[in-house]
């Protein structure tokens, strides 16, 4: 899963620098984290934020497209596991880290036969190819 | 801190504007307020806040507090503290109505802040989401 938010002004939360409020990193990371999950499903359901811890590496370059990666590497039956990386252009250079739990409504029924197992990660990236309509409770 | 000079030191961050964030002081402990606005929607079938416009918002609260702490920044926001790790409990659904935040500072170091920060809508004994988090100090520098 991968999402991008354009640099623009009235994002912006040091105005001497130009660089990035934290909080459009702790979004962006939500979001993506939150994406993530929704395409390990088979099918929608409601998803929602339980818990999200982000280390800040270091500032977010001003001006420049901030992306975000993000991998569900656990689905169980009603709590996901994901992880995230933000950055602008290289991962192994990231402006931010997240780690996240999200509810997934039950029955959450992961992709092909039973759990996943021994944590085997899964990584989606590009278009929502589970898209369209979605209901998370929390962001 | 009076209550315009902490307007002032929001004035100056366009995200506070993004947000639509303003604060109130009773003495040294702030509230900030985030009225319901449409864009903050993260769900619009229930409808719910974004859990990250929640976790940006308790991060602002944390931010504007360690201000409040460390009056040097009202001049230079450059120096206002930055976020080192924040991690975000959810603990309910956030209505699309207005959400208020208290963060205690439960220790300034030379260089690091330890911050709780609690948010809530309705009742403040029924809190939505709560952050805790290290900041970066820069004031010492």
């Amino acid at each position: 899963m991968l999402l991008q938010v354009p640099y623009r002004e009235d994002l912006i939360g040091e105005p001497d620098t130009g660089v990035l409020a934290g909080g459009v990193i702790t979004t962006l990371l939500d979001t993506t984290c939150g994406w993530a999950v929704a395409l390990e499903l088979q099918e929608m359901t409601s998803i929602a934020t339980l818990d999200l811890r982000i280390d800040y590496m270091r500032a977010a370059r001003p001006r420049e497209t901030l992306q975000a990666q993000a991998e569900c590497y656990k689905l169980g039956r009603s709590i996901a596991f994901v992880r995230g990386l933000a950055y602008e252009t290289d991962p192994a250079d990231p402006v931010a880290a997240a780690q996240g739990t999200f509810i997934v409504s039950s029955p959450a029924k992961p992709r092909g036969a039973g759990e996943v197992a021994g944590g085997a990660s899964r990584t989606t990236e590009g278009a929502a190819e589970g898209g369209g309509e979605r209901d998370r409770r929390v962001g | 801190m009076t209550d315009d000079t902490l307007a002032a030191v929001l004035a100056r961050i366009p995200y506070v504007a993004h947000l639509g964030v303003r604060a109130e002081l009773a003495g040294d402990e702030m509230t900030a307020i985030l009225p319901y606005s449409e864009h903050l929607i993260g769900n619009p079938l229930l409808p719910a806040l974004h859990g990250g416009v929640i976790g940006g918002f308790m991060e602002l609260t944390a931010v504007i507090q360690l201000a409040i702490v460390q009056p040097d920044v009202i001049d230079r926001p450059s120096r206002m503290a930055k976020p080192i790790d924040v991690s975000v409990e959810y603990l309910r659904s956030g209505k699309p109505v207005t959400t208020f935040a208290r963060a205690s500072v439960n220790k300034v170091g030379r260089r690091i802040a330890n911050v709780h920060v609690n948010a809530w809508q309705e009742a403040r004994g029924a809190p939505i989401a709560s952050l805790r988090g290290h900041f970066l100090m820069s004031g010492g520098e």
